[in-house]
């Protein structure tokens, strides 16, 4: 049921896609702004000076958490691209995330600690839409298994509308993106020094970014799952779905934390719960 | 009669010893039998335990009296008389032949009960000696507060191998009892009140429990409904009134909402005899029950609104511990949240939620008494059990915050314990009735979980640039029993599957004909991330170059390195830091008033419909 040349492939391949990702977005967010920006392959110079930097750091532990935190991000991502059980995915997720918020808490510094606490906020307010989805796929599709999920025939975003919806928001809020961006901001200009990642440097910050890029990728292959039985139209749609993101970015400014939680739980408890109620009475999966 | 507290303080470790063993002895003789029934004699012990109720109804009427506490004295009177017109007018036919029993659920009961129970207990020899230096006030009872503590293990050990009701309800009210001593120790004005709000509120479950008796006793004058086997396997149209009954019993015994005040004003009693309610001993009779009687309540809609019960007091009583500071408090609420799932979980009743319940109730008892144990001996070295204290924990007590976070992870975090219980329940709950409303609370419950749980971790785990270690002064006794908590927690992960195969599956069979378990490789991957984690910490080690350190951004204010500023007008400010706690969101007031009403018409809903059910001639 799962696959381990698919797990190995992501490891391999994911931080390339996802700093090419990174690349595209900042272009595209220069171009939105009216500035040229920086080359493709910039996110990518970035993190390589990274980690020809000096190895500073408030507290050892924290390079412990951070280890963490890219060993599971990848670990969880291998699992999802494995083919494995969504909810373990889910679940390994939140475990890497608690890491990265340790390492933020072990500095006892106030913005980080700051940083830390809103991050928290953020995986609570993303939680239970990210659930969500995996119970409305399992519903339609009758399998837990992303291997099962994303060769399903069933074109489960006809099924899944309103979860759908609700996971492009909280997807807003996992790739910190603004309104939602509390704990830590790619943007400097609304940004609290550095929230979550204010102590983290050099190679640390590196592994931190490396990370994120595993992360985006599986979250964009969540999109995929949507539209496993039309895998071009998939590719299309996930490439919609990220400039949307960018474009939101781009045009709300940063939103205070209450907007955060009531944007992730509303979403559930409205679009996701009754998209959910009427798949779950109404159609029998296959 | 002792005077030396060593003496005293190597019984109880004996005894403990004893126990731990006995319940060991038990598993690996009896694992493989499945259900076994023992024919106890039922006339002379029935006797001498109605001669013991008696007592004990008398001694809570005294009791109730000297404390003025009325409507306890009512409510035992209310029951001494259900429990004297049985025995008079009815008891005199009964003959139950199966009287006691061992399958493999009370297997798991006994191995919690002894090896968790005795651990407790051995650690509250030291503790207590603590206790009384600290206080002086509080008059010293120690010998009674170890004779009942070792009597409530014992009531649950009866508990749980009881195969008669009346058996059963016996010890019922043992542990009812243990518990309100033990609760109203230190006989403060707040812990007396207290007690008696346990006292109340189980003596409710106490007289649905034996109003159950006289509906038995009707429906089949021979008593071989009394016995549990019998009466789960005559069918849900016979056993059903009873089942909700005793499962409302249930409910009162496991803190389920609007019940769950008695648990949180537990904490008052000394911190293990709140490790012994939590974890293993009251709140676990309670849902014990619960699980038994999880076959009958399957498919009845009576059922479901008993597992709403649990549901809503799970994701409630989990958000009214986001906004607590107290962590005594914070870990009272965390019980009865989970003990609501397993509550939702059980009255569901389908074997997947039943094998959910079960691993529930086995990884809470493990992770909550490691974790009430680690409060309460940081509280005896700093003097304060708020959770805004525990900053740099890691620093002062490193080997305890490691313990801490160790439960906590138990608690919420993949791939330990209650989390493989939860992803379980969602899975099970997909294919119940009512199933997405279910997954729904258990979806927003589960991220309310991770919130209160994960600020609470990174508190002790920050390293504060001030603070010294000061370890050394806990004592040997305490580090033996923290340690082996700690190790069992993550031995319960490590271990599960084949705690799954050898006792839950084997259960889950017997009861439904089916069974329930994870998937083969989901498994793999879990043991893999454990393993991971054990091996993490070396990377400190292998690291070959030294980062240099720095002390934290402070917006380039020159600051000493207790983190002390100069903050405006030349007044020395120093750096706090304070988690969130959104009290007027999760408060405790405002969602209690939104959860008792809710609760209490879902009970009511349950036996409305059982009622309804009944005068149709159907089980609903």
């Amino acid at each position: 049921m799962t696959s381990i040349i698919t797990a190995i492939a992501f490891v391999i391949l994911a931080p390339i896609l996802g700093g090419l990702v990174a690349g595209i977005d900042r272009k595209v967010t220069a171009r939105m702004q009216g500035r040229v920006g920086p080359p493709l392959l910039q996110p990518f110079y970035d993190v390589a000076k990274l980690f020809e930097k000096e190895d500073v750091t408030v507290t050892p532990s924290q390079n412990l958490y951070i280890i963490a935190y890219l060993v599971f991000m990848v670990v969880s991502g291998a699992y999802f691209f494995a083919g494995g059980d969504f909810l373990l995915v889910i679940f390994a997720f939140t475990l890497a995330h608690v890491f990265i918020v340790l390492g933020a808490y072990a500095a006892y510094s106030p913005y980080s600690y700051i940083g830390a606490e809103r991050e928290l906020i953020t995986l609570m307010a993303y939680e239970p839409m990210v659930i969500f989805t995996a119970v409305g796929l399992y519903l339609v599709t009758g399998s837990f298994y992303i291997s099962e999920i994303a060769t399903s025939t069933v074109p489960a975003i006809l099924y899944l509308p309103g979860v759908f919806l609700g996971f492009l928001t909280i997807l807003t809020i996992k790739l910190r993106k603004s309104p939602f961006d509390i704990s830590t901001s790619h943007h400097a200009h609304q940004e609290l020094v550095k929230g979550l990642t204010t102590e983290f440097a050099g190679p640390v910050l590196g592994k931190v970014e490396i990370a994120h890029w595993y992360e985006n990728v599986v979250l964009l292959g969540m999109i995929y799952l949507f539209f496993g039985f039309n895998p071009v139209l998939a590719i299309v749609v996930i490439a919609l779905a990220y400039f949307l993101e960018i474009f939101i970015d781009n045009t709300f400014s940063r939103m205070k934390w209450q907007w955060t939680m009531k944007s992730g739980w509303g979403v559930a408890a409205t679009l996701g719960f009754l998209n959910l109620v009427i798949v779950y009475y109404f159609y029998v999966g296959v | 009669m002792l005077p030396n507290n060593r003496i005293k303080d190597a019984i109880v470790a004996l005894a403990g010893l004893v126990i731990s063993l006995g319940s060991i002895y038990l598993f690996a003789t009896s694992f493989t039998g499945g259900s076994v029934y023992f024919s106890f004699p039922f006339e002379p012990t029935a006797q001498v335990m109605f001669v013991i109720e008696v007592a004990i109804s008398l001694l809570l009427l005294y009791l109730g009296m000297k404390f003025k506490q009325y409507v306890a004295v009512l409510l035992v009177l209310v029951q001494t008389a259900i429990t004297l017109y049985f025995e008079m007018t009815m008891a005199g036919g009964l003959e139950p032949v199966k009287n006691l029993f061992i399958d493999e659920f009370s297997i798991i009961m006994a191995l919690i009960i002894g090896i968790i129970g005795s651990l407790i207990a051995v650690y509250a020899t030291s503790y207590m000696n603590t206790y009384h230096e600290h206080h002086p006030e509080i008059r010293d009872r120690r010998r009674m507060f170890f004779f009942v503590v070792f009597v409530f293990l014992a009531a649950m050990f009866g508990l749980v191998f009881s195969n008669n009701l009346l058996w059963v309800f016996f010890f019922w009210e043992i542990t009812t009892l243990s518990s309100f001593l033990l609760i109203g120790y230190s006989e403060t004005e707040e812990a007396t009140n207290n007690a008696f709000l346990a006292l109340k509120l189980n003596l409710l479950g106490g007289i649905a429990f034996a109003a159950s008796f006289l509906y038995l006793a009707t429906v089949d004058p021979s008593g071989g409904l009394f016995e549990l086997d019998a009466l789960i396997a005559s069918g849900q149209s016979v056993a059903i009134i009873p089942a909700v009954l005793i499962c409302f019993a249930g409910l009162t015994k496991a803190a389920q909402m609007p019940f769950s005040s008695w648990l949180v004003g537990a904490m008052v009693a000394p911190t293990p005899v709140s490790a012994l309610l939590h974890s293993s001993t009251m709140v676990k009779a309670g849902v014990y029950i619960i699980v038994r009687f999880a076959p009958v309540l399957l498919g009845t809609l009576a059922g479901v609104a008993l597992g709403m019960v649990g549901a809503v007091t799970f994701l409630l009583a989990s958000a009214i511990a986001i906004s607590q500071t107290n962590a005594k408090k914070v870990l009272a609420y965390s019980t009865i949240a989970n003990l609501g799932l397993i509550v939702a979980c059980a009255s569901v009743g389908t074997p997947e939620l039943v094998w959910a319940a079960i691993m529930l109730i086995i990884f809470h008892a493990v992770a909550k008494s490691l974790l009430f144990l680690c409060v309460g001996t940081v509280e005896h070295r700093t003097g304060s059990r708020d959770i805004e204290d525990m900053d740099g924990l890691i620093v002062k007590f490193p080997k305890i915050a490691v313990m801490i976070a160790i439960g906590i992870a138990g608690m919420f975090l993949a791939p330990f314990g209650m989390l493989i219980s939860k992803w379980a329940a969602i899975e099970g709950f997909i294919d119940a009735p009512f199933g997405i409303v279910f997954v729904t609370i258990l979806a927003f419950g589960s991220a309310v979980t991770v919130f209160f749980w994960a600020k609470w971790m990174g508190k002790v785990l920050s390293v504060t640039p001030f603070g010294e270690n000061l370890e050394g002064s806990v004592s040997r006794g305490k580090w033996v029993v923290l340690s082996s908590l700690a190790a069992l927690t993550v031995l319960a992960a490590l271990l599960f599957p084949l705690v799954s195969s050898v006792l839950i599956e084997p259960y889950v069979l017997g009861v439904y004909g089916e069974t329930a378990r994870l998937a083969q490789d989901n498994i793999i991957i879990m043991l893999l991330m454990i393993l991971l984690l054990l091996f993490l910490p070396l990377s400190l080690y292998t690291s070959s170059k030294e980062s240099r350190k720095l002390p934290v951004y402070m917006s380039g204010r020159a600051t000493t390195p207790d983190l002390k500023f100069a903050g405006s007008l030349g007044i020395q400010r120093e750096m706090t830091t304070r988690n969130y706690y959104f009290d007027e969101y999760f408060g405790e007031k405002k969602l209690l008033r939104l959860g008792d009403p809710i609760c209490i018409l879902l009970i009511l809903a349950a036996a409305a419909l059982v009622a309804w059910g009944m005068s149709m001639g159907v089980v609903m």
